[in-house]
């Protein structure tokens, strides 16, 4: 079972991106839950947003969980939420911010001796030159797909564009060039 | 004849909200009449983009509240239609006297019910204080404890309630969120196969049949309400073998077979937990997780279909076990849970008599974790060791602050 664990604030599309995710990982056959975690849903408030990825079917339908990717797509939100929140000795972090990684961990205490798990991407800025506004949750799949080495590149795309079919091509297009550019500057 | 085809996979991905209005669809419901609510928005809103895209050959009928939506779906029912809807929370309680009405008039609705918390305070999320309020309604209650049983269960309840030796609405639940809006792995019938399944509709006593007029909800007083009332009760309880008719059929199309009682490890079992909803599903990787971890002998009981309720099945599924926590996710209000007391009625009446115990838990949304459902098979298996009820009868699980409990064993 793989779990993970978004971090975000309501109209940033981390609910659209798990989903999103979920649908890439249903058709290699494995099993999915994503869901959300809001309180009264308003544009910018923080929120969570979750996955399991499994084998088998999952039963379990608790929001707890110890994640082993924590994906976050807000950069102040590395800062003010509890990101750390019940990791474990192997949980990953992709976190979006314009400051190199060294600068990220001095600001944050609780990734310090973690160095080693976090990635970082600037998905506002890729998705601001790409998509042409800040929509940081296609980037950070991009992001996601390099770091877990959970499928080729290739195959996520294609699948996506079949995600994303309802939209017209050219926002599609943009879609692509944004997960492609973050999962080549993901590190 | 819709118009257009929808275009489906053999694996989606849906959340329960988006699989039950697929149910509806391919149901081709006649007519649904509705106002919106949280968290069941989502299903009427696809069955009205449906009719608009000409996937359905029905109507859509905007109303000013859930009142006034039951009371059109009583009218379509009755001119001869399929009809369907979906409320929530507050919008059932204000559904709630035209649903009397519906069972009543023996009229088979489909109701939706995305189970929510009621107010107040104002909580959007999911217990079962709405599902409870329904349970004398009169109506069959179906619960889904996923994505894919909540679009299953949509499809059976349709060849139920329309079924003219039932003749009988009927509501199928799934919970607020946890359900409704959690996508997972859904696979979906053909609309060919899920139509023939389900049948055309064929009415009894239509009110459009001006050959042969009828009257619905005719005034009885002491000379034959109680006459049509036990004639009502009976048919809901008839229906039983209807619901087992209904979920052998769609074993047959779809491989998933349902039960009105579902048992999960059981056979050996020495403590079980008793729930509804998808409180069951977390429950049973917490029981098989305690069988290979601390060795306990734990056993899900989960009642599938909580009107008519399965007295004989209940105790058959559990009369065997020494201990039992039954689990009501609804605010009790001066009382045991209203589900402990109608489980402990039917244990009973068997002559080993397990110990019961309640829980009230997850009350407007309050997460149930896998640990919580440990911690009910640990004091269950404590217990059971002890020959007594070693908690008070009554415990609140997952709330914050002092431990509130009530009511402990009289012995001797």
């Amino acid at each position: 079972m793989t779990e993970i664990r978004w971090h975000s604030r309501a109209g940033q599309g981390a609910v659209s991106g798990a989903k999103g995710l979920g649908d890439v990982v249903a058709t290699t056959g494995k099993e999915v839950q994503a869901f959300a975690l809001y309180g009264s849903a308003k544009r910018g408030a923080a929120l969570r947003a979750y996955n399991r990825i499994a084998d088998e079917q999952i039963f379990n339908h608790a929001k707890f969980m110890y994640p082993d990717y924590v994906l976050v797509i807000d950069p102040a939100l590395a800062m003010t939420d509890d990101i750390t929140m019940n990791d474990k000795e192997t949980t990953k972090y992709i976190i979006t911010t314009h400051l190199s990684k060294e600068e990220l961990i001095k600001e944050i205490p609780a990734l310090q001796g973690k160095e080693d798990r976090v990635y970082v991407v600037d998905c506002i800025q890729i998705s601001l030159d790409t998509i042409k506004r800040s929509m940081p949750n296609s980037p950070m799949l991009g992001a996601f797909v390099k770091v877990s080495g959970m499928f080729e590149l290739d195959y996520f795309l294609e699948n996506m564009k079949r995600v994303l079919k309802k939209f017209p091509q050219k926002i599609i297009d943009a879609n692509m060039e944004a997960i492609t550019r973050a999962y080549n500057e993901v590190k | 004849m819709p118009k257009e085809i929808f275009e489906l996979q053999d694996r989606e991905v849906w959340d329960g909200n988006y699989a039950a209005s697929q149910a509806m669809r391919q149901a081709q419901v006649d007519v649904m009449a509705a106002y919106p609510i949280t968290p069941s928005t989502p299903i009427v809103e696809n069955y009205g983009n449906y009719v608009a895209n000409g996937y359905i050959d029905g109507e859509f009928v905007m109303v000013e509240s859930e009142h006034a939506a039951m009371s059109a779906c009583v009218g379509a029912s009755a001119s001869g239609g399929r009809v369907a809807t979906a409320t929530s929370s507050q919008g059932f309680a204000l559904m709630a006297e035209v649903l009397y009405q519906a069972s009543g008039m023996r009229l088979p609705i489909v109701l939706n019910v995305v189970n929510r918390a009621l107010a107040s305070p104002l909580n959007v999320r999911g217990d079962h204080a709405d599902m409870y309020l329904g349970r004398d309604s009169g109506w069959i209650q179906l619960g889904a404890f996923n994505a894919q049983e909540a679009y299953d269960l949509a499809l059976c309840a349709f060849k139920i309630g329309e079924d003219h030796s039932v003749r009988l609405p009927v509501m199928v639940h799934q919970d607020g969120f946890i359900t409704s809006h959690t996508a997972q792995n859904v696979y979906p019938l053909s609309d060919e196969e899920a139509y023939k399944f389900v049948g055309d509709f064929k009415p009894v006593d239509d009110m459009l049949d001006f050959s042969r007029p009828v009257t619905y909800g005719a005034q009885t007083e002491e000379d034959w309400h109680f006459e049509h009332k036990a004639k009502q009760h009976k048919a809901l309880m008839d229906s039983r073998p209807v619901i087992d008719k209904v979920f052998e059929e769609f074993e047959k199309i779809s491989g998933r077979k349902y039960n009105r009682v579902e048992s999960y490890m059981m056979e050996d079992a020495e403590v079980a937990l008793v729930g509804l909803g998808t409180t069951v599903e977390t429950a049973r990787v917490a029981a098989k997780q305690l069988r290979d971890e601390e060795g306990i002998k734990a056993g899900v009981v989960a009642i599938r279909n909580f009107r008519p309720f399965p007295f004989d099945l209940v105790r058959d599924a559990l009369e065997n076990v020494k201990s039992v926590g039954v689990t009501d996710r609804s605010s009790p209000g001066g009382a045991m849970g209203f589900f402990f007391n109608e489980v402990s009625a039917a244990l009973y009446t068997t002559p080993k008599r397990p110990l019961v115990t309640n829980y009230i838990y997850g009350l407007g949304g309050r997460d149930f974790s896998i640990e919580d459902a440990k911690n009910i098979f640990r004091e269950q298996k404590a217990n059971a060791d002890a020959g007594y009820i070693t908690t008070d009868i009554q415990q609140f699980s997952g709330l914050r602050g002092p431990k509130l409990g009530f009511f402990q064993t009289k012995r001797s």
